[in-house]
This record gives C-alpha cells, sequence and structure tokens, in this order.
C-alpha cells in the first residue's frame, strides 16, 4: 500500500443519562439492576390515553449542561416525536427534540497536550427520553426490560473537529468530569450513563488532490477504551478502503458500524433502506419550554468554575505538574477541597502530596472521597506547615493524617500525642551529638579518613544519634550539627 | 386535478408504520390521502406572511411538575396484559435487526 497522507475528522454523538429521581415524563423512579419491569407505569408503557408531564429538574439539569458548553439556550424550546420500531419503547415514538434544542452552536475546550487547549464545537444539545434494553440471550425469542424506558437523557452532538482517536477520548474524559462536576449526572460508564457514537472519515491527498473517505458511524459505545479503539480502526481500515477502491464520500453512502469488543474490529450493520426516516413531528402531548428570566438565571447561578480551567489553573497558580492537577481535578470536592487547605495557608506543594500519597488512598480504603474523611481544610493546612517547619516528618505527616480522619483531633495535638514532634533544639542536639562522637572514636576516625568507609560512618554516626533521641531528632538539624563538627 | 400522493408514497408510508395494505386497500388509501391533503391545501390560501409558527395549539409553557417519585406499577401488575412473558420480561419475536438505539 502506498503512504499516502490523511487527516481525520471525528464528530460525536453522546447520550448522557441526567440524576434526576424520577423518569423524564413519568414519576418512576430511575435506577439500576432492579427486577425488571418495576419500575414502570401507564405513562412510560405507553397505554392509551396517558399523558407525559416534564420533570422540572430533568430540564435544568439540562440547561446547566449547555450553559456549561457555551451554548445559546433556546428562548422557546418544544417536543418532537420521533418514530421508533423497537419494542424497547412500546409507544413507537421516541419523545426527543428536533427543530428547536434548548441548546445550540456550543464548544468545549479539552487538553491537548503540554498545556495548550484545542476547543470542540457543540453543534446542538437536546433533551429526550431513553428505550428501554431488549435482551437476546434467552432462546428463540427477545425479552423486553422497560426500566429504562423514559429516563431523561441529554443528547450531545459536536461539528468533526477532532482530529485523533486521543482526541476523541480526550472529550469524552472532559465531559464526563464536567458533567459530574456540575451534578447532573454521575456518568458511571459501567452503569451505561454515557454512550458514545462517532461519525469517523477520512481526507486524503493523494496526486495533489483531496478526498473524502465515506462517513462512518460507529454505533453504541459505552467505553472510552472502546471509543477510543474503534476510532483507531476506523482510521486503518479506511485508509485501506481508500487505497483499494478509491470510494470517496456521497450523498447516500454513509454506513453504520459496529463494535466487536473481543475481536477490536468495526462490523457493517445492515440497516433498512428506511431507518433513518423518523419523520418527526411536534408533540402534541407536551407544551413548550420558555427558558428566560429568573428562571434561567437561577439556573445559570450552578455553574462552577469547569475542571479543565481549574486544572490549569492549579499549575499555573500553584506550579504544580499537570499529572497531580489531574488527580487532584478529577472531583469537584477533592480540587475544592485541595484549593481551602492552601487558601488556608499550606504550601500548594506540600498539601498536593499530603492528598494526592496519603489523603487519596485512605479515601479508597474507606471507598469515599476525600471529603468524606471528616477532615478539616485547615487542618491540613496546619498539618503541612507543622511539616514545614520541621516540627514533624514528613512520614510522621502521614499517620498524623490518618489519625485526624480517625479521631477528628488536630494535627498538633495528635502529633504531640503519638510523641512525633522532632527535636529541632540545636544545643540540646548538640549535646546529644558530642556524647555520641565521644563514644564511637573508630567511626569518628573513618569519617576523617574519606573514601567510602567514610560516609558509611557518617552514617552509623547520625543513626546513633536518632537513636539517643528516639528517633524524635529532627534529621536535618543532627546533620548540620555532624557536618560542622566532622568538617 | 392529478393525485397529491401516489401508491408509491402509499406503500412506503405503510412499510415505515409496519402495516401490510392489500393492493385494493392501497388503491383505497391512495385516494383518501389525496382527499385529506386537497382539504389541508385550502390552508394555503391564507396570508401567513407576518405570522409566527405555532408549535402547539394551547397559549401554554412550562408545564412541570417536580422530580418526586410515585410508586410504579411493579412487574406483576405491568405483566398482567402481555400478550406473553417470559419471567420478569415481556416476550417478544426475536430482534434481529440490531442497529435500534435511541
Amino acid at each position: 500500500m502506498e503512504d499516502l497522507a490523511y487527516k481525520v475528522m471525528v464528530g460525536l454523538e453522546i447520550h448522557v443519562q441526567l440524576c434526576t429521581r424520577t423518569k423524564m415524563f413519568c414519576g418512576c423512579a430511575l435506577g439500576f439492576g432492579e427486577d425488571a419491569n418495576s419500575r414502570v407505569c401507564p405513562v412510560c408503557l405507553g397505554m392509551p390515553g396517558v399523558l407525559p408531564v416534564m420533570n422540572k429538574e430533568a430540564v435544568e439539569y439540562a440547561v446547566l449542561a449547555a450553559l456549561a458548553l457555551n451554548c445559546e439556550i433556546a428562548e422557546f424550546t418544544k417536543w418532537d416525536r420521533k418514530s421508533y420500531y423497537y419494542p424497547d419503547l412500546p409507544k413507537n415514538y421516541q419523545i426527543s427534540q428536533y427543530d428547536l434544542p434548548l441548546g445550540a452552536n456550543g464548544f468545549i475546550e479539552i487538553a491537548s497536550g503540554s498545556g495548550q487547549t484545542k476547543r470542540i464545537r457543540i453543534t446542538r444539545a437536546h433533551l429526550e427520553e431513553d428505550a428501554g434494553k431488549n435482551l437476546h440471550t434467552a432462546g428463540d425469542f427477545s425479552q423486553v426490560d422497560l426500566n429504562r424506558t423514559g429516563t431523561p437523557l441529554l443528547e450531545i452532538v459536536t461539528e468533526p473537529d477532532m482530529s485523533s482517536a486521543a482526541e476523541v477520548r480526550a472529550l469524552a474524559v472532559e465531559l464526563q468530569r464536567m458533567v459530574r462536576y456540575l451534578g447532573v449526572s454521575e456518568a458511571d460508564m459501567q452503569k451505561g450513563h454515557m454512550r458514545f457514537e462517532p461519525n469517523i472519515n477520512l481526507v486524503v491527498t493523494k496526486d495533489g488532490a483531496e478526498y473524502k473517505t465515506p462517513i462512518v458511524e460507529v454505533k453504541n459505545l459505552n467505553s472510552f477504551r472502546a471509543l477510543e479503539r474503534s476510532v483507531d480502526f476506523e482510521i486503518g481500515r479506511q485508509l485501506g478502503e481508500f487505497a483499494e477502491t478509491g470510494e470517496t464520500m456521497q450523498m447516500g453512502n454513509k454506513s453504520t458500524r459496529g463494535w466487536d469488543d473481543a475481536k477490536e474490529v468495526t462490523v457493517l450493520q445492515r440497516e433498512k433502506e428506511e431507518a433513518h426516516d423518523y419523520r418527526y413531528f411536534p408533540e402534541p402531548d407536551l407544551v413548550p419550554v420558555e427558558l428566560k428570566g429568573r428562571w434561567l438565571k437561577d439556573v445559570r447561578a450552578g455553574l462552577c468554575e469547569l475542571p479543565l480551567k481549574k486544572q490549569m489553573r492549579f499549575v499555573s497558580e500553584y506550579g504544580l505538574s499537570e499529572y497531580d492537577a489531574g488527580v487532584l481535578t478529577a472531583e469537584r470536592s477533592t480540587a475544592e477541597f485541595f484549593d481551602e487547605a492552601v487558601k488556608a495557608g499550606g504550601d500548594a506543594k506540600r498539601v498536593c502530596n499530603v492528598l494526592t500519597q496519603v489523603g487519596l488512598k485512605l479515601a479508597n480504603e474507606k471507598d469515599c472521597s476525600i471529603v468524606e474523611l471528616g477532615i478539616e481544610s485547615e487542618g491540613v493546612a496546619q498539618l503541612c506547615g507543622m511539616v514545614e517547619a520541621g516540627d514533624i516528618s514528613a512520614s510522621a505527616s502521614a499517620q498524623v493524617f490518618e489519625q485526624m480522619a480517625e479521631t477528628g483531633k488536630k494535627p498538633d495535638v495528635l502529633a504531640r500525642e503519638l510523641n512525633l514532634i522532632q527535636k529541632s533544639d540545636a544545643g540540646e542536639l548538640e549535646a546529644i551529638v558530642n556524647k555520641v562522637l565521644a563514644e564511637n572514636a573508630q567511626a569518628v576516625e573513618d569519617v576523617a579518613g574519606g573514601g567510602k568507609k567514610s560516609k558509611k560512618a557518617r552514617g552509623f554516626l547520625l543513626g546513633q544519634v536518632m537513636q539517643k533521641t528516639e528517633g524524635q531528632a529532627n534529621p536535618k538539624v543532627v546533620s548540620e550539627i555532624l557536618d560542622s563538627k566532622l568538617g | 386535478m392529478p393525485e397529491r400522493i401516489d401508491r408509491e408514497q402509499v406503500t412506503k408510508v405503510a412499510k415505515l408504520s409496519r402495516l401490510e395494505l392489500s393492493e385494493a386497500e392501497v388503491a383505497e388509501f391512495t385516494g383518501q390521502l389525496s382527499a385529506i391533503l386537497d382539504y389541508v391545501e385550502k390552508m394555503n390560501e391564507l396570508d401567513t406572511t407576518d405570522i409566527e409558527p405555532l408549535a402547539h395549539c394551547l397559549p401554554l409553557s412550562n408545564v412541570f411538575r417536580e422530580d418526586s417519585v410515585k410508586e410504579s406499577l411493579g412487574t406483576e401488575k405491568a405483566l398482567a396484559n402481555a400478550p406473553q412473558r417470559d419471567g420478569p420480561f415481556f416476550k417478544v419475536p426475536k430482534i434481529l435487526d440490531e442497529s435500534f438505539g435511541a
């Protein structure tokens, strides 16, 4: 195969499940893993004569997410019916939004390496209801569970602005972090709270001319890994196919493929010719939504500093590494706790170390978040200050931190109780050093003799001082005294 | 006056609606649907310049409910009228086309 120059173009369609208590148009509780068909009512079962009623919270969550995605919010938005013929949505249409989505023309920033960001345009964001689940494993028939039917979904559509599988993944991860910060979705991949459908094609340059390959949509991906790998696979596959057939993008030659997770390949899905004939029409059972004035202002008040911005601020303002800033901003509560501890006087890098090395580990063990450990951010700042001042060692700070979570006591109280306060008084330590030197004449001689032996002897003397103080001497101070004595 | 809708369109709409029509029915509905469209066509006589499109026939907006849980039917009641069931599931003919997804 000849080497062809090419650019990758990927747009994403993302479905995000909102974390309301109840469904979009009825009062059935949302859940996961309940008995099949236990969370259903006449509305979501599509019984004749029922009427849907909008869940206000779902609309507010969707608008908040659309605002965070920098969308223009429609003052007037409405519902439409989209024809649908599978048994997991028994009323034979999905309530969605067609021509007047609640959000449009936005953008999201994603990290593109070395502190840079890239802007991906958002075409639209709209609300709709989810379908239930069809299961095909039981035999020569299908089983239908309608518990999920009617769950509020936010559908987000991007422009084809991503130019690699890594960028597609970055957007997905950023969006997950964003909706969690906003509190509009748990975005739990294991529970199918985020589903992705990338649209992929290439612009190939051959003999000085550009050719676009036919667009492929990969359906229903529910992990970051499958998303990234399927895009990578498609890039290779489309390049090979173009080299072989030379087929280019035309009206009507877009195709749909599924992802085979075991074989790690995309597989062509045969679709009925009329599959995309959705025959949208206005939903007569629901009145429009007007988003303006006081209500919109109230929803807007739910915005917060978004994760990527926070992460970049932690790097520029506090001098953290990109990696550490990423770890701290993975969850909003942790990021805010860190910020508070630094504002309370803690050294940023030390607070970061305590939280990432001790706090997150402890939180992990207890299966909770850092804030749920019950430690005050001021306490962490104080603890870091004690390490900074040499009152306790960095390793002792881990023990104190754990006890702070355990007892709720202040770090200085705990350090005393646990006998972790270091002796830093030079006068007191000098007397001990003198004693050790007097008792170990051979070692002193070895130090003076230089070479490998000297280093070892010096370590021995330091060890003796630590032993005499029962480990409570500040090693830095002892080392300085030894230096001055031994030259 | 020419028919507003032809046999081909009726057949297509029937297919989309998962309806099986006989030849006689296709002919009958082609006539009926054309008559309906003729009737609606009268609306085009109105001058609609400067008239806002209507999204809904009621002069209402923002009719909401609070996000509070109401008791669901439960599996037994939900399945009571199902033509076929398999344990707690509705039982339906095997779905072969996998390209669905809301």
